[in-house]
């Protein structure tokens, strides 16, 4: 088996016996991207040497010591590009700093290495929405990865990445965990923090670890987690050692199955490996109850006032005068902010520009932001309730496995229907997480992954790795 | 049909973006089905319902007055399209007349 395609826990015990160095792994990586690259294009660039010359310094006795970690492409590394699949800042944008998640990876002695494709500025759910380059899925490559963190996805399960870091807005990390067989765990907000991630909707954004297994996503969430002066949104609280409660088991736990996740739209398909994983967890010795999540149907409409409101301002700062690519010629500054923002976003990042600005222009804000806000505490509060009477919940990640390439593509509504058993989540500030579960087959045989989604209350990543891992192992 | 909700020329002129007719075109299309779903939320009783800004439970943290140390003028100047003596430079913003 290369390096490349073992897990963390695999490599450290051989770096730490001497049996390997960092850099065998870095060549083991750099040969698997030379040879799946041009099919699955899950990386935008990467940088041998660089990562080469700290791994020669890296630290073998921390935690992730030596070990490589892809980086989703709007997550600022040092002396990197950070573009965001945008041409806005494509070649135009060195990162000057490091994000508080690449500085504390570093601290626990891992190698950022490698910039990952994902939906422009994370609007998406395919990673087709890259203005730099496609990626396709490992297990199917007619089909997407599954976005926006499709690249990072990739990465992992082509065995290109030992792990990644994606970031998840509305379910950027867990659906293409779910779609590319690999695992995703988006952390509760306030858990990690976002200094350094390119903002897309503040109030939903967390970073988070893609893995190939749970052990993993739990040394990776140790290594990132945290209070961060830096991001005011970023929770005073103890991190606990993730890992700890792995082997506990879910004998005598409440898992909840809500009524509205399991109903009409699953592909049959999917439903059945997910009724499989569920038996197995009853097997376990867990005590399935149904719950209700009265407000789920308005989660889809919820997410798209408030998180395309939030990119419309967040997104203001692309102007062309500080940083990015700006038009020639400008005949005034507002010529030069509306040609160099119409040059440099795709159709995906405007259509929610506008969409947002609409819903904050005046005469619609209360009839749309206002109202979505406050539907938004509906939502929470049936997720406050909901964990009055069960330690977690258990869903799909997606109603189908991934889709083929371009089939949504002129229809954004379909795309975001498809978001309903992800967003709810970070309109909760709640944690969630997906594991591969029994793949399921595809019209033309492939084999095509499925994810179960767990969703554990804010701040409950332990127990919800704890299940997770029992998931994993069913 | 139903009346259009939105002018999507005079709202993309509002986020400081171009658009080609074609694209005005495509977007009216697509964000009148988007907005359409939307109003579904207006079947929603908010009565006396608090509107949250973000989930978290916390709320006006502030840190203490102290200076601390930030990036330096050629980091922050790096990135600039254009820029001279120290400075980003954009096209005269002061009106002549």
């Amino acid at each position: 088996m290369s390096l490349a395609s073992q897990s963390i826990s695999q490599l450290r015990s051989q770096l730490i016996s001497g049996d390997i160095a960092p850099s065998d792994i870095l060549d083991s990586l750099a040969k698997a991207i030379d040879s799946n690259n041009n099919d699955i294009g899950a990386y935008l660039s990467h940088d041998l040497e660089t990562a080469k010359s700290e791994a020669n310094s890296a630290d073998l006795t921390k935690p992730l010591g030596g070990i490589p970690i892809a980086i989703k492409d709007n997550i600022n590394v040092l002396g990197q590009p950070c573009s965001c699949a945008s041409k806005f800042l494509d070649g135009a944008y060195t990162a000057p700093y490091d994000a508080t998640v690449i500085t504390r990876l570093r601290a626990a002695g891992a190698i950022p290495f490698g910039r990952t494709n994902m939906d422009e500025f994370a609007m998406g759910s395919t990673t087709e929405n890259s203005a730099l380059g496609k990626t396709t899925n490992p297990h199917d490559t007619t089909r997407t990865p599954g976005g926006s963190s499709g690249g990072s996805a990739a990465a992992v399960a082509a065995r290109s990445a030992i792990a990644a870091l994606g970031s998840d807005t509305g379910g950027s990390i867990r659906q293409p965990a779910s779609h590319c067989g690999v695992v995703g765990l988006k952390p509760s907000y306030g858990r990690v923090s976002r200094y350094g991630l390119v903002a897309f909707a503040s109030s939903l954004d967390q970073i988070g670890p893609l893995t190939q297994n749970v052990e993993d996503a739990a040394l990776m969430l140790n290594a990132i987690s945290g209070y961060d002066p830096s991001d005011a949104t970023s929770l005073q609280q103890d991190v606990p050692d993730f890992t700890e409660r792995l082997d506990c088991g879910v004998s005598g736990m409440k898992l909840g199955l809500p009524t509205e996740f399991f109903g009409e739209g699953i592909d049959p398909a999917v439903r059945k490996s997910i009724d499989a994983a569920i038996a197995k967890l009853e097997a376990a010795g867990a005590e399935l109850v149904e719950i209700s999540l009265p407000h789920t149907e308005y989660a889809v409409a919820t997410y798209y006032i408030i998180a395309p409101a939030e990119a419309s301002s967040n997104l203001s700062r692309f102007d062309g005068v500080r940083y990015g690519n700006r038009v020639d010629q400008p005949e005034d500054v507002l010529d030069l902010y509306h040609r160099s923002r119409a040059a440099g976003f795709g159709p995906e990042v405007k259509r929610r520009i506008i969409l947002g600005t609409y819903a904050l222009s005046s005469g619609y804000y209360d009839a749309y932001y206002n109202r979505a806000q406050k539907v938004r505490t509906l939502i929470r509060q049936d997720f406050l309730n909901a964990y009055q009477q069960v330690d977690a919940i258990l869903s799909p990640v997606t109603p189908t496995a991934a889709t083929l390439l371009g089939s949504d593509k002129d229809n954004p509504l379909q795309q975001y229907l498809a978001d309903i058993y992800t967003i709810s989540a970070n309109l909760a500030g709640i944690c969630g997480i997906s594991i591969p579960c029994q793949p399921i087959t595809s019209d033309t045989g492939t084999s095509l992954p499925v994810g179960l989604q767990v969703l554990g209350p804010h701040m409950g990543e332990q127990t919800l790795l704890q299940i997770a891992n029992v998931a994993e192992q069913a | 049909m139903s009346k259009e909700h939105i002018d999507v020329r005079y709202v993309a002129a509002l986020a400081r973006l171009d658009i080609s007719d074609e694209e005005c075109e495509t977007f009216q299309g697509q964000l009148e089905t988007i907005i359409g779903y939307i109003e579904k939320l207006k079947d929603v009783d908010v009565e006396g319902i608090e509107a949250i800004t973000h989930p978290s439970v916390v709320f006006d943290r502030l840190r203490e007055d102290a200076a601390r140390t930030g990036l330096g003028q050629a980091e922050l100047l790096q990135n600039a399209p254009d820029s001279a003596k120290g400075q980003i430079r954009v096209p005269k913003v002061v009106d002549a007349s």
